[in-house]
Order: structure tokens, then C-alpha cells, then sequence
């Protein structure tokens, strides 16, 4: 019986941890400027996107691996990693025809991708793309959204149907010159989400994207684009899951949101890529650029992110507030467990005037984990009137753990009001036993009192998501309680 | 057989020895109060039959319901029924009342090998005992004890007890920073929630909130010893003559 217990626990820590045996179709390992090549003529790409790709490919042989973040790990082998992996189609009749088998798992994901499921005549609230390694292999709801003249679909489709959107604005807020990573995915992207909302319409239900990796070896880049035209609205979620696997996935992806005049684009992550074993043993490097301009007036980017996977979270989703008026907004809970590193927080930059922004972030350590908030709050010369409201806090669970906090405020403008407030602070032993007294074993009472410290955060999620964040935190946390 | 029985307890609290051979029996039906002045060991008392960490039994035993509850863990006593009103509530910012109730239930009945409560039933208990108490609506919603004046704290506490209906009570000074008023409303819980399955150990320093809830025994503790004995009239007699009086009986 008690071994039982054990092995229940054990399989709990990563639900997730399991491949499917799905024959891909991958390229050689390495990386030179035939691989690029080979990807853009897979995905019969126009010339320019070729030329995209190289010039950040050459771009990227230049550059050194950037060392300025607090974590420690070994710098990938970049000739090591498969670029592409596509799921090998077999028997497949129409375009719309997945192999039953991709469905399989994502069925065991807990991800839809049959559209009859839903009950007719009731109004889907989710659409979903889904990412398997390198490509994307289905989009719901994509007709239902036609109709309201959004476009919802695989980067790869977007490039073939939509080259002028595409090229008007791929790289325009996450140049390739960006970063070391940026450059890297901008020469070997593979996929990813693309979606555009027309002047004047609020997409009418949650548009997300799930990405896998199953294939070993592989790094995983895609590259999202969102753009919302005037007056659009748009609620977008991101998750993630992949195998537990011992070598060190890289996973370097591009997210970048335009927000036009009176629009508003709200960007929602559950991030839970696998962590890494107790040992701190392989997980996923997470090494993502995420950007949104506030482009003109009254504009508004907010990001919320939960991150509980990954052995390594690096990225900053950052908002360009160049349009008068326009609102920025991070809310973040960076949970690290055993020996997960995460560096993570957020740039504002203010450049229009009466712009406004809010970072919360939630640091939770446990373990011997390293988490740490590095943020950014640019006001520019001109921004006037900006505003921003900065609160980080951080919980520690174990005395094995670090939390440190990285902020950088630059203002030059005399009208600008910043505000930074910071708490560092452990669960009480007295909180923990008024739970045990009323019968809440120890590892419950610290689950239930991290979401409480979540809270505000966990509310600003989709209702779905927020569930499904609720529980993720809880398993993250489960033995970190001596 | 009693349904908590303490024998000769000793207990240390960072090397200090704190209660020195307590003997107590409660049976179910029973409330017992416990008096004694600042520092005679009553928390001690009460913390130690929850299983709080750091105070340490060196001698005796305790047995509730007749198991040895010293070997279990906190979580497991409140399970097999010991309940304690803290004096002091704790605030669990953003945890909702609520749900740290159903969730605290719902341990309970596990342990039990109960099925998890359905959430209409849940609902019509939560109400009916919101009601009794006189606990306003928002409470519900709101963080656990956060932000609560003293009185909603202690009426909270009580609010737990009637909803997970334990079958030991133990109210550790429930009544200091009570007004009067909230003092009637959370005797009246106490009283409704007491029948003659369980029982009621009230630890206070004054013979006040023993005017609403009416012990059948009152004991005197005084410096970690139980010094003396009685009915009801032995708390009028000590508000009387104060604790000075009974010391020199020792």
C-alpha cells in the first residue's frame, strides 16, 4: 500500500511526462545555412522569408551567448539540437485530416481538437491551435472566426494566405537583432500561431495555442504574431507540456503583439514544460522573447503568465508604450521548485504620453530553486505624465532556495511617477498549523496558502486557465514541504 | 470511558517545564472549564492536546476517544475530532473563507471515508450556521480572517466548529476582545453546537463567558498544575477572591 502511495506521487510530479510514438519527420541534427534552406523549401516559403531567415542567421554567427542573467547552466550545444521535426503524415486524404493517433495525444492532454465535441448551436468559448514540435497540425473554429473576418491559424498558412500581413509585420517589434535567442528563431523557426483581428471586432471567444514537444532532440522556436487592427479585442492563452526526457530540451520562441489604435490584446501563458527530475536532471530551457507595442492611442497589452515548468525560465513579455494613452500591463507568478532556475520579469517602456503600467509579480522558491524578477521601467524623454506601479513580492519555502530581485528604473521625464514596492517574505508556522488544526494535512495548507498569495493573479486568468493554473501550482509544490 | 483522558502530563516548552501532571477527564455531555492566571499553562494546554510543534510531552499520556493521540499529527487529531478556537486567529490573505472550510470539511470526511460533501448541501449548512451566528453575508467571500475585526475573528472560529461539528470543543480564551453582545452570540454557537455526543473545554480568565456557557466541572490551573476542583459556584468563588486566595491551598 505505502509503495503504492509512493508511485502515485512520483507519477504525479509531471503528469505530463509521456511521449507518444509518432513518426516524425526531422531534419539533420546542426545548424548551418543548408538547414535553413531545407526548412524554408518545406515550408515553401516566398523568397523574402528566405532572406529573412538568413540575414538572422548571419546575424546570429556574431553574436556571443549572452551572460548577464542570474542562472546557471550549461550553454547549449547548438549543433547538437534537431531543428525540424514534423509529424510524418500517413493516409491522409484532405488537409483537415489529422493523424488519429496526434489526436490521441492531445485528447490525453486534455486538448479538443475535434470540433464536433462541442454541442451544436452553443457558441464554442475556445479556439485552439495546436503545435506539435515544429509544426502545427490543427485549428479549431477557424470557419466561425472567418465569419467574423479573423484570421486563426498556423504561421506556416499565414505566410502561404496572408504574405502581406506577415511581412508588414514579422520582426517589427522583435527585430532579429533583438537577442541572442530572437536571432536564433528568427533564422530557424518553424511555426507557430498567427492572428489577426480586423477593425472594429472583439474575437468572440479565447483564442489559444498549445504547444508540444514529443520528438527527443528537438528544440522547439516558434514564432507568433498577433495583430489587433482599431478598436479589436482579443484574449489569447498559450500552454505548453512536453516529455520527461533526461537532456535539456531548448525551447526559443517569438511572441509579438501588435495593438493598434483602441485595441486591446490580452496574453495569457500556463507555462509547464517539464522542470527537470529532483536531481535537477534535463527540462526544458525556456528562452523566450515576448513583445507587444502599443502601436497608437489609447491602446492596450496586458500579459499574465503563470510559470511552473521549465529547469530554466528566462524572459521578460514586454510592452512598447508608444501610443498617448496607452496601458501595459504584466502579472506574473514565477513558481520554482528543487533546482528550477527562472529569471523573469518585464520591460515597460513609455514613449507616448499619459501611458500607463502595472507589473505585479508573484515569486514563489521552494527547493533549492533560484527565482528572480529583473524588470524594466523606461520613461522616456517626452513620455510625459507617464505612470507606472511597480509590486514585486516573493515567497520562500525552503532555506535551500534564493530569491533576488533586479529592477531598473531609468526616467527622463520630470513628470512621470514611479512607484516600486517589494516583499520578501517565508509561510508561517503559525499558518500552517491553524490548517492542520482544521484537519488540512501540511502539503495541502501550503498549496492552499500559495494560491492564496496568488490570488490576485490567478484572478486576472481566464476562468479555464485559472483552474488549471490553481492545480498546477499545487502539483509544482508537491514535496517541497520537509 | 471518557472521551479525553489526561494523565499525569508533563510538558517542556523550550526546556522550561510548562504543565507539571495534569490529570483531567471529560466525558461526552460535559463542558469543563479550565481558569488559571496569565502564564499557569492554559494555552500550553490546549496546544499541546492539537499537537503543536515545540512543546514537548516528556511524561504521561493523552487519550481522546480511546486512542493515544500523541503519536498523531496535528491534521490527524483535528480529524479524529479535537477542534481548537485559537485565541488569535490566524489571516490567510487571499484563501476564501469559504473554501478553506469546505476544504477543511472535506479532509475530515476523507479521513472518515466519507465522500467529499455535495456543494448544495455545503451551501445550506454554511447559511444555516452564517444565520445562527449572525455572520454577515460578505463573509463568505471574503480572505480567511483577513482584515476581520477581533469579534468576526472569534466568531469565525466559531462558525468553523458548528460547520465541522467536532466531537471535542476546546475555546482558548474565545472571549478576550469580545464585547458583550459578541460575546452572548458566540456563547449562543457554543451552546447550540453542544449535545450530548460531545463536549466543551473552555479555557478563560474570567468567570464572564461562564455566565452563557455553563460548565458542569471548573478546574483551577495554576502554575502547570490543576490546584483544584469543582462545580460551577468554584468560578464565582475564584472571581470573588481572585487566585491569591487558592494558592495558598497548595
Amino acid at each position: 500500500m505505502a509503495n503504492e502511495i509512493i508511485k502515485e506521487q512520483i507519477n504525479k510530479e509531471y503528469e505530463w511526462g509521456w511521449s507518444f510514438d509518432i513518426e516524425a519527420e526531422t531534419a539533420p541534427k546542426g545548424l548551418n545555412e543548408e538547414i535553413i534552406r531545407f526548412i524554408s523549401y518545406k515550408k515553401n516559403e516566398p523568397d523574402w522569408l528566405l532572406d529573412f531567415r538568413l540575414k538572422a542567421f548571419r546575424y546570429w554567427k556574431e553574436m556571443s551567448h549572452p551572460n548577464w542573467a542570474h542562472l546557471k547552466f550549461e550553454i547549449p550545444h547548438f549543433q547538437d539540437i534537431i531543428y525540424y521535426a514534423a509529424p510524418k503524415k500517413k493516409n491522409i486524404s484532405s488537409l483537415d485530416e489529422v493523424d488519429p493517433e496526434i489526436l490521441k495525444m492531445f485528447e490525453r492532454l486534455g486538448i479538443p481538437l475535434e470540433e464536433q465535441k462541442i454541442l451544436a448551436g452553443v457558441t464554442p468559448n475556445i479556439a485552439i491551435d495546436a503545435v506539435l514540435d515544429s509544426v502545427s497540425v490543427k485549428t479549431t473554429f477557424r470557419e466561425v472566426l472567418a465569419e467574423k473576418g479573423i484570421i486563426f491559424c498556423s504561421f506556416s498558412e499565414a505566410v502561404q494566405n496572408h504574405p502581406d500581413l506577415v511581412k508588414k509585420y514579422l520582426g517589427s517589434v522583435v527585430p532579429y537583432t533583438d537577442n541572442f535567442y530572437a536571432a536564433l528563431n528568427s533564422a530557424v523557426f518553424s511555426d507557430g500561431s498567427f492572428c489577426y483581428i480586423p477593425k472594429g471586432v472583439r474575437c468572440p471567444m479565447e483564442l489559444s495555442t498549445y504547444f508540444r514537444i514529443n520528438t527527443a532532440g528537438t528544440g522547439q522556436f516558434e514564432r507568433t504574431l498577433i495583430i489587433a487592427d482599431e478598436e479589436s479585442y482579443v484574449s489569447y492563452l498559450e500552454g505548453c507540456t512536453a516529455p520527461r526526457r533526461d537532456e535539456n530540451q531548448l525551447h526559443a520562441a517569438v511572441v509579438e503583439i501588435v495593438a493598434h489604435r483602441n485595441a486591446e490584446v490580452k496574453y495569457s501563458t500556463v507555462q509547464n514544460w517539464y522542470p527537470g527530475d529532483k536531481e535537477g536532471k534535463g527540462g526544458v530551457f525556456n528562452f523566450v522573447t515576448k513583445r507587444g507595442i502599443c502601436l497608437e492611442d489609447n491602446s492596450k497589452i496586458s500579459w499574465t503568465q503563470v510559470e511552473t515548468g521549465s529547469a530554466i525560465t528566462w524572459k521578460y513579455p514586454s510592452v512598447i508604450l508608444k501610443g498617448n494613452n496607452s496601458v501595459g500591463e504584466f502579472y506574473s507568478i514565477a513558481l520554482t521548485n528543487n533546482y528550477q532556475q527562472a529569471d523573469t520579469g518585464t520591460k515597460m517602456i513609455h514613449i507616448g504620453k499619459n501611458t500607463r503600467s502595472t507589473i505585479v509579480s508573484k515569486g514563489i522558491a521552494a527547493g533549492f530553486s533560484e527565482n528572480n524578477y529583473r524588470g524594466l521601467v523606461q520613461i522616456r524623454k517626452g513620455a510625459s505624465n507617464a505612470r507606472n506601479y511597480t509590486q514585486c513580492d516573493s515567497l520562500l519555502l525552503s532555506d535551500k532556495c534564493g530569491a533576488h530581485t533586479f529592477p531598473y528604473i531609468e526616467v527622463k521625464d520630470t513628470t512621470a511617477i514611479v512607484e516600486h514596492e517589494a516583499t520578501t517574505g517565508k509561510i508561517s508556522e503559525e499558518q500552517l498549523f491553524y490548517c492542520q488544526q482544521r484537519g488540512i494535512d501540511k502539503e495541502k495548507a501550503v498549496s492552499i496558502i500559495v494560491n492564496g498569495y496568488c490570488k490576485d493573479i490567478l484572478n486576472k486568468l481566464p476562468m479555464e486557465f485559472a483552474v488549471e493554473a490553481q492545480k498546477l501550482l499545487e502539483i509544482s509544490l508537491e514535496g517541497s514541504v520537509g | 470511558m471518557s472521551l479525553l483522558s489526561i494523565k499525569n502530563l508533563h510538558v517542556t516548552v523550550d526546556g522550561n517545564d510548562i504543565l507539571k501532571g495534569i490529570n483531567l477527564d471529560i466525558n461526552s455531555g460535559e463542558i469543563h472549564a479550565i481558569m488559571g492566571p496569565n502564564g499557569s499553562g492554559k494555552s500550553t494546554l490546549s496546544y499541546v492536546l492539537a499537537g503543536k510543534e515545540g512543546y514537548e510531552v516528556t511524561e504521561g499520556e493523552i487519550i481522546f476517544n480511546g486512542k493515544n493521540i500523541l503519536e498523531l499529527s496535528p491534521e490527524d487529531r483535528a480529524r479524529e475530532g479535537i477542534f481548537l478556537a485559537f485565541q488569535y486567529p490566524v489571516e490567510i490573505p487571499g484563501v476564501n473563507n469559504i473554501q478553506f472550510l469546505r476544504t477543511a470539511l472535506n479532509s475530515i470526511r476523507q479521513y472518515k471515508g466519507l465522500e467529499p460533501i455535495e456543494a448544495s448541501d455545503f451551501l445550506k449548512l454554511v447559511k444555516e450556521k452564517q444565520k445562527d451566528l449572525d455572520l454577515p453575508a460578505n463573509l463568505i467571500n471574503r480572505s480567511l480572517n483577513d482584515g476581520f475585526s477581533g469579534g468576526e475573528k472569534k466568531k469565525n472560529e466559531i462558525f468553523q466548529l458548528s460547520v465541522l461539528n467536532p466531537l471535542l470543543a476546546v475555546l482558548d480564551e474565545t472571549d478576550s476582545g469580545l464585547d458583550i453582545d459578541a460575546l452572548k452570540i458566540v456563547a449562543q454557537g457554543v451552546n447550540r453546537y453542544h449535545n450530548k455526543d460531545n463536549a466543551v473545554l473552555v479555557i478563560t480568565h474570567y468567570q464572564r463567558l461562564l455566565e452563557y456557557i455553563v460548565p458542569d466541572y471548573v478546574h483551577i490551573l495554576y502554575k502547570g498544575k490543576i490546584i483544584k476542583s469543582g462545580d460551577k459556584t468554584l468560578a464565582l468563588e475564584l472571581e470573588k477572591s481572585g487566585y491569591e486566595a487558592f494558592k495558598v491551598e497548595i
